[in-house]
């Protein structure tokens, strides 16, 4: 099975964090990008802007709205994400409880909806 | 004595229940699909519950079951099905796949199955019936009478915890070493909740919840069975044959409330006693202590009274301190202040009970019956008529309130107040 791991946290530290902090701080998340590939977990993941950067758009009786800020005025925000494959929930939760971020935020565990 | 009619019926009625089980964890444990596989095997198992008492339990009930449940769903498929080549096909299938039933023997994926249903993913108050109806093949009607919810909100309950377990890739498993303890725990747990639904009606009023406690027991026995080393499931298992054993004393000849101190020991199941015990030793040889092990040892001194004519207090106080050391739930604190009490320091059993500080006592009433007691025994009668008052108001069972109000008046008429 395919699993969406959704990684909420603060982001407010790294961004005001040195370069160079930032680049210890984000150590952790190569060695785990690296332990999902070497197990052949590994389905695709990303690292999003910060939750200042976010647009939110959404169409109601044919009018566009947008608006600025993320979906969700709260302090925990969607950072990042990763796919993997997993073959039960338990596995998952297993990468879940490895992921950096489940330390200082929250990491929620999706099933991919399958369309085959 | 049991006419052979009704043996019949209840050996066709364990193995049913046995080979239910079985099947619904054999057809589930790999696609997950617990709904679908209770579909296909409900009319099997009325089927089998209908015919066998007359027939007698078929060598393979498993094969019989399946293969009816597959005759069945041929059925369905032949109403839609046409044509001569159609027909040949079904048939076919048919004589081979009962064939393959005589022969095949199932793998017991039980285990895995309870362990899915007590997942930590799963709702923690759902859990209890959805072992109920998956392992035991309970409709959702029986299931929520006895666990006092409506039909449809029960129904709505199980249909969407077992839409999770496929949907989320819940696996069918038993947990590696390093989990192991948390979620048996889970599943123990689970089993006890349905155990006390069920001890709940001492009177044995509502059949379908007494019949729960002895659901819970069979599951107790299940799980022991699966996993003969694991302490925890040893003592849930001696903690409520322990329970069951005293139910024939829990109520007198006109359904009066009679209290544990109060019991004709002659009365208790010696048979289940012995078990019990036997069950709570092989425990005390294994590693780990939990608090099943404490929970049944305090049982175990309770039922030694029928050899001792005398309940030692002072080691259910110890046992009780023990719990504690586990658990924070306040009605253990309520029960070790009690025996503490008991054991002759009845200041002390006071004190400690005035120093448990939780407002959920407020509205338990065992707590003001216990305080009640408590302080009848020191002679604050005035306190204690007011504590009675709250306990009986709390009751709802009408035996144990016509017990409280004989207590109340019985402190009362110590003092030559009338109680009101």
């Amino acid at each position: 099975m395919q699993y969406m791991l959704l990684l909420h946290h603060d982001d407010t530290p790294f961004a005001a964090a040195s370069p160079q902090d930032q680049e210890t701080m984000s150590a952790p998340y190569m060695a785990y990008n690296e332990a999902l590939i070497k197990a052949g977990a590994m389905v695709s993941g990303e690292r999003l802007q910060g939750a200042s950067s976010a647009t939110t758009v959404r169409v109601r009786d044919g009018r566009t709205e947008v608006l600025d800020g993320p979906f969700a005025a709260t302090k925990e925000q969607l950072g990042g994400f990763y796919i993997i494959e997993a073959p039960d929930l338990d596995a998952a939760l297993n990468w879940a409880a490895r992921c950096p971020s489940a330390n200082y935020g929250t990491v929620e565990v999706r099933p991919i909806w399958p369309t085959r | 004595m049991a006419t052979g009619v009704e043996r019949a019926r209840a050996a066709a009625e364990a193995a049913a229940r046995q080979s239910y089980g079985r099947l619904v964890a054999y057809l589930s444990a790999r696609t997950r699909d617990l709904a679908g596989a209770e579909d296909a095997l409900a009319d099997a198992f009325a089927a089998a519950l209908s015919r066998w008492p007359e027939t007698g339990v078929p060598d393979h009930p498993e094969a019989w079951l399946l293969t009816v449940a597959r005759r069945r769903s041929i059925d369905q498929q032949r109403r839609r099905m046409t044509g001569e080549a159609g027909q040949a096909h079904l048939r076919l299938i048919g004589e081979e796949l009962e064939q393959e039933m005589a022969r095949e023997k199932f793998p017991d994926d039980r285990l895995g199955l309870i362990f899915a249903c007590a997942h930590p993913a799963i709702e923690a108050g759902v859990r209890a019936p959805l072992i109920l109806q998956a392992v035991l093949g309970f409709d959702a009607a029986t299931i929520a009478s006895a666990f006092l919810v409506s039909p449809s909100t029960m129904g709505q309950r199980l249909v969407r915890a077992k839409s999770r377990i496929k949907q989320a890739g819940i696996p069918f498993r038993i947990p590696e070493k390093a989990e192991l303890g948390e979620r048996l725990s889970a599943v123990l747990e689970a089993i006890y909740a349905a155990f006390s639904e069920g001890w709940t009606d001492a009177s044995g009023a509502e059949s379908r919840r007494r019949n729960l406690a002895s659901e819970a027991i069979w599951l107790g026995r299940l799980v022991v069975d699966l996993l003969p080393g694991e302490p925890e499931a040893l003592c849930l298992l001696s903690l409520m044959l322990h329970a069951e054993a005293r139910r024939p004393a829990r109520r007198g000849p006109s359904g009066e409330f009679v209290p544990l101190s109060e019991q004709d020991t002659l009365l208790w199941d010696a048979g289940l006693i012995g078990e019990a015990d036997a069950l709570l030793q092989r425990a005390g040889a294994l590693d780990g202590i939990g608090r099943y092990q404490f929970e049944a040892a305090i049982q175990s001194a309770h039922a030694a009274r029928r050899f001792a004519g005398r309940t030692d207090w002072a080691a259910i106080a110890t046992l009780y301190a023990g719990l504690m050391t586990l658990s924070a739930s306040p009605v253990v604190a309520v029960n070790h202040a009690v025996a503490v009490a008991y054991a002759g320091a009845l200041e002390q059993g006071l004190a400690l009970l005035d120093a448990i500080d939780d407002t959920r006592l407020n509205e338990y009433q065992p707590y003001w019956a216990a305080r009640a007691e408590l302080l009848t025994l020191s002679g604050n009668l005035a306190e204690a008529d007011k504590a009675y008052q709250l306990a009986i108001g709390l009751e709802t069972d009408l035996a144990v309130r016509r017990f409280l109000k004989r207590r109340r008046g019985d402190a009362a008429s110590r003092s030559g107040q009338v109680s009101g």
